[in-house]
């Protein structure tokens, strides 16, 4: 797990105007947890490095690992991964890493997911994983986001929550919402959560991830409405340059 | 030296020399914790020290309050490769804490409501390395950076200053917490890099 090891780029898909996924080829990959991260390093020529940690977005069982990046203001690992970065580009990664915020098909209970902004990418994990593992237990995805054009994954999500049975998805739009939108923009808060999540009774564990504001409110909203805290599984993103 | 990456030069050499390997740094306070954050009012909150022995020694919020406190100033380095250096604190010190416990036992276990554990070796406690710390940067802690009390062992990696902590458990045997049986070092001197089991 400690050694880092030489992955290829290749392939780049924007998400947003800011974010964009990299599809990394490594070789002897044995595969990851839905929800693990890993570690890039990159070296500059006269051997500086920098080294930030990234969500993996692919399924448990996927050959590419998908990481998806958010540019973040002077971060100079993720300007260099969503601008700099091209197809055949050689980058140090260690993982995967991680063994608390994971979910595996095995797990018989139903499960909530509650993604804010890019806290989606681990959380997208979870879906692919459920979807190609076929696990018959209910996933539900409460994604919150500042506008549609900030929505990750958007189509293959939409695709998902259609075709798969077990699987549905809910969005609150905080600033904007999309045309013929229903409900006015703003932030999660207990009637929404009452209607778009796995009620309490169901005993689903539930995996919070986001800014550290909205994983607050998130799982202490999840916690009044009855849910057992030790089933509330948190990750929050700090700011990773 | 790595695998140079193309087209990679940095910007963040200058602040090298004052960071553990692989940390970068920040000026905001990140948080970072497993489930949800407990709320703990201060007349229900307890801190307790129990003893090889067996022997307990409890304080209530007043008994921590009327201890002698320190003011101190140290480094902060998260496993999640932040740094933020010359963080202020407030809190009473380990050494005072564990001045009247009858103990030789070297491994303290730490828990925290909520349900959170982690462990520190003792000596890792003592000689003015370790507080009980409830003040921040002027104010009481806030609750999501561990308020109303949490542990603070500044020399290892963040995952080892318990928030919310609520009791020490001191053993001769050595139990991993709750991050070091999911991959992390059971250590976390980030000085020697000690991220992850090896």
């Amino acid at each position: 797990m400690s050694s880092w090891r030489v992955a290829t780029v290749v392939g780049i898909r924007e998400e947003t105007a800011t974010a964009r996924t990299l599809a990394l080829r490594v070789p002897e990959w044995s595969g990851h947890r839905a929800g693990q991260h890993v570690d890039i390093r990159l070296t500059a020529p006269d051997g500086y490095t920098a080294t930030r940690s990234y969500s993996i977005a692919s399924a448990s069982m996927a050959d590419e690992l998908d990481v998806t990046v958010e540019r973040v203001a002077d971060g100079e690992v993720s300007s260099f991964l969503t601008e700099g970065v091209a197809e055949g580009v050689p980058i140090e990664i260690r993982g995967p890493l991680g063994g608390w915020f994971v979910w595996s098909p095995d797990q018989p209970e139903p499960v909530q997911l509650v993604a804010g902004g890019s806290g989606i990418v681990p959380l997208m994990a979870m879906v692919r994983t459920h979807v190609s593992a076929a696990a018959a237990r209910h996933m539900r995805l409460l994604y919150s986001v500042r506008d549609p054009g900030s929505v990750f994954y958007r189509d293959e999500l939409l695709e998902r929550a259609t075709s798969q049975a077990e699987l549905s998805v809910d969005y609150v739009f905080t600033r904007a919402i999309p045309a013929g939108w229903p409900t006015p923009p703003g932030r999660i808060n207990a009637p929404q959560l009452s209607l778009h999540t796995i009620s309490a009774s169901e005993r689903p564990t539930c995996y919070v991830c986001g800014p550290t504001g909205f994983v607050e409110t998130v799982a202490n909203l999840l916690v009044a409405a009855g849910h057992d805290q030790s089933r509330i599984r948190t990750e929050r993103f700090g700011p990773t340059g | 030296m790595g695998v140079v990456t193309p087209g990679f030069f940095g910007r963040g050499r200058r602040q090298d020399a004052e960071l553990p390997p692989g940390q970068y740094l920040t000026e905001d306070f990140p948080v970072l914790s497993a489930g949800p954050t407990p709320a703990v009012a201060l007349d229900d909150w307890e801190f307790s020290i129990t003893a090889e022995s067996g022997d307990v020694q409890r304080w209530s919020w007043k008994d921590l309050q009327a201890m002698p406190r320190e003011s101190f100033t140290v480094d902060l380095h998260c496993v999640t490769r932040w740094s933020k250096l010359a963080t202020e604190w407030e809190g009473v010190s380990l050494d005072a804490l564990l001045a009247d416990i009858g103990s030789s036992a070297d491994f303290a276990f730490i828990s925290s409501y909520g349900g959170y554990t982690t462990n520190v070796p003792v000596e890792d406690l003592l000689d003015g390395k370790a507080w009980v710390a409830f003040g921040y940067d002027g104010e009481a802690l806030a609750p999501e950076h561990g308020g109303p009390a949490r542990l603070l062992v500044p020399h290892l990696y963040l995952w080892k200053s318990a928030k919310w902590v609520r009791g020490i458990t001191l053993s001769n045997v050595d139990e991993p917490g709750f991050w070091e049986t999911a991959g992390y070092h059971n250590y976390g001197d980030p000085w020697r890099e000690q991220r992850y089991w090896e």
